[in-house]
């Protein structure tokens, strides 16, 4: 598990290292063996529930999102994007968002939803098949998954306009909007609209990056030369590049760019050094670009790791504990698991019910001869 | 009644639908004080200010893609699309983002967003700014597709697209934009998607929208003149279109000739001519025709005379049908 040398190929050059530790210049608060450090500008101050709360969050998330991927392979689910190796990233910036903050998600955003208090379900229907991820998502200010990559990042600069426009900012309890986006977004057209949309109209946006090294196949050496964080300042947006893997740090990190952003202070983009530690989807073959040292390397900087060795080494927590904190998550994951088994086919009649707002008659025409001609099958059985 | 431009009619129309909503927004390139490169939005900045009038950078994807956001903030933009060339680069935007959104949520999401697009040839214009995009739009399921052909229309039009709860795209004729026509500001609110019957007749129904009523309606008159009563229907929707006058008039008439400036190929008249064909089979005397920009890219502007449909190749279609 030691550190082995990071495979040079992939770091884009520009992206500076620290000399002693071969890690990027990102903000860190906990280490990969679980010591916690010090930062001039970040600091973290949390009740020893909050802490103790923190890992609960991890182990769940972890849990939960390993269900998804031994579901998907027992053909209850036709895809899973798995998180793993990415939770401090979700947790500590889902966690540093107050109840008045609004979430655009991209579609592995599993931890951020639980940090969120939203029921997980609607993400596993999305995946089953069973309707498209539909949730009361205003309600519940956690959108919807967003497939198209970046899509979701004008979709955040628009609402964070719309926050601005409501008056909802310049104070303490302002409402801030954060968008989650991948390396590879960054790459899209969209995600360099949304940083020029949220700069020139000071939007309170915090864009997170969560870069884990690869876009299904490509590493960052193909997406660009110059690292997320650092891009951003070109749009007049302060960049701030953070160890993904250090809960601590993502939550500091992210709750300073909140609440610049819920003062009125304008948007900034927080870049998540982070590691996929799964393939892209299920459907997806690792071994074909990236192998086992690689793995190794970043097991070796797992996030659930180092907190649990610092949360022992404070007296937060103890073996019964953690043992505790295991049992609830197999609970979860069997109640989770039950609830997607229950998932049921939707009615033929759905696919028309929601297109428009007031049904066209050609529309409605066409959903009472599917309905018809699906009864006329079933009548032409009963006959058989 | 008042006498006015398209270009008039739309912007008293945006005028009312900025009074009468608190949340609706103005968004485009060049919509604030310049008042829009057609002037649509002429006035709008000075007397409603640039939070509701929004001059936004130069970036269609991020127009559509932010104005998607504002109205899941609960705001209803209505954004200018410059030219009809310059559409594209929102594709994903408007036929993956605004048209599926609401569906995807299972109807817990509306975005009442009108995206009003100026289309068609016959200015004179440099590529990419006389291109007829409708197909693509009214294929895409979610969205509602429309066009105005005169000001009244216009006037009336643009105000509900802008007060239903689904996602308009709106084309405007943008040779017709300097014609004059009356408005009844008073009149009880027209139905944007139903079509309107422009010329009654016998012999054979032309149907048309935008740019090109003008033209049927014109081949209309000078088919009188040799004793031909032609129909002449403005479609106004094209996405839910209003079938039923269309098959009403086709049942009487038994000859249709649909007329539009976008290429032939898959494109409206394809379809109307094959729902024709279904709910008129007895009543057609020939098979429908369609007059229609060619299947090539908008030539230079000096052979758009050629590429339009024109009265002309109007009459022409008509003899074909008639004689067939």
């Amino acid at each position: 598990m030691g550190d082995q040398p990071r495979p040079a190929k992939k770091t884009a050059k520009s992206r500076p290292k620290s000399a002693s530790t071969n890690e990027p210049e990102f903000v860190q608060l906990l280490t990969p063996e679980g010591r916690r450090v010090n930062h001039p500008d970040y600091d973290l101050n949390l009740s020893d529930e909050e802490y103790r709360g923190l890992y609960r969050d991890l182990v769940i998330t972890r849990e939960l999102d390993a269900q998804g991927t031994a579901l998907q392979r027992q053909g209850q689910l036709g895809l899973w994007p798995s998180l793993l190796g990415q939770e401090a990233a979700q947790i500590g910036s889902g966690r540093a968002l107050k109840p008045q903050d609004t979430v655009f998600p991209a579609y592995r955003e599993l931890g951020v939803q639980w940090a969120r208090g939203v029921d997980l379900l609607s993400s596993f229907a999305l995946f089953r098949g069973t309707d498209l991820g539909g949730r009361d998502v205003i309600g519940d200010r956690f959108h919807m998954y967003a497939i198209v990559i970046a899509s979701q990042t004008l979709h955040a600069a628009g609402y964070a306009m719309g926050v601005a426009k409501d008056g909802a900012v310049g104070t303490e309890d302002g409402e801030a909007v954060i968008v989650y986006h991948g390396d590879g977004a960054t790459s899209e057209g969209d995600f360099n609209e949304a940083l020029i949309w949220a700069g020139v109209f000071n939007s309170p946006l915090v864009l997170f990056c969560q870069n884990n090294q690869y876009a299904i196949s490509e590493t960052n050496a193909r997406q660009f030369r110059l690292p997320p964080y650092r891009r951003a300042e070109g749009f007049g947006v302060p960049g701030v590049l953070v160890d993904g893997n250090d809960v601590l740090a993502t939550y500091a990190v992210t709750r300073a760019a909140l609440d610049r952003a819920r003062r009125g202070e304008g948007p900034s983009l927080v870049e998540a050094y982070t590691y996929r530690m799964q393939p892209h989807t299920t459907s997806d073959d690792a071994t074909r670009y990236r192998d086992e040292a690689e793995l190794d390397f970043w097991r070796g900087k797992d996030p659930i790791v180092r907190y649990r060795k610092w949360l022992s080494s404070q007296g937060l927590g103890d073996e019964s504990f953690f043992a505790a904190i295991d049992t609830e998550a197999g609970e979860l994951v069997r109640e989770l698991r039950a609830r997607v088994m229950a998932l049921t086919d939707p009615e033929v009649s759905e696919m028309f019910d929601n297109v428009y707002a007031e049904m066209p008659s050609s529309i409605a025409a066409q959903r009472a001869e599917a309905l018809d001609f699906q009864a006329s099958l079933e009548e032409g059985s009963d006959v058989r | 009644m008042t006498t006015m431009t398209m270009v008039k009619a739309l912007n008293e129309g945006l005028r009312r639908v900025l009074e009468d909503q608190p949340k609706s927004l103005v968004m485009g390139e060049d919509v604030g004080r310049l008042g829009g490169v057609f002037r649509v939005t002429d006035g709008l900045h000075k007397d409603f200010g640039s939070d509701r009038i929004i001059d936004t950078p130069l970036a269609e994807s991020g127009i559509i893609g932010t104005a998607i956001g504002l109205a899941l903030r609960g705001y209803r933009p209505i954004c200018e699309i410059q030219f009809d060339g310059f559409v594209y680069p929102a594709f994903d935007q408007l036929v993956s983002q605004l048209a599926k959104i609401p569906n995807r949520s299972g109807g817990r999401v509306r975005l009442p967003v009108v995206v009003r697009i100026p289309f068609g040839g016959g200015i004179g214009a440099i590529e990419h700014h006389s291109e007829s995009p409708e197909a693509y739009f009214a294929h895409t399921a979610g969205l509602k597709v429309v066009t105005c052909s005169n000001p009244a229309d216009a006037y009336w039009m643009i105000q509900q697209a802008a007060t239903g709860d689904d996602p308009v795209i709106f084309f405007e004729p943008k040779r017709r934009y300097q014609a004059k026509g009356e408005v009844d500001t008073a009149a009880a609110e027209l139905d944007l998607y139903r079509a309107r019957t422009v010329r009654e007749g016998r012999t054979a129904t032309l149907i048309a929208y935008g740019p090109t009523v003008d033209v049927a309606a014109n081949a209309a008159a000078a088919a009188a003149e040799e004793g031909l009563d032609l129909e002449v229907i403005d479609l106004r929707a094209l996405s839910p279109i209003d079938w039923e006058p269309l098959f009403a008039s086709v049942r009487r008439t038994g000859h249709a000739v649909v007329v539009h400036e976008a290429p032939g190929n898959i494109g409206v008249g394809a379809e109307i001519a094959a729902r024709l064909t279904e709910e008129c089979f007895y009543s057609l005397e020939a098979p429908v025709l369609r007059v229609t920009g060619y299947d090539v890219p908008y030539p230079a502007s000096r052979l758009e005379d050629d590429y339009l449909p024109n009265l002309d190749r109007v009459l022409d279609a008509v003899d074909r049908s008639l004689e067939y």
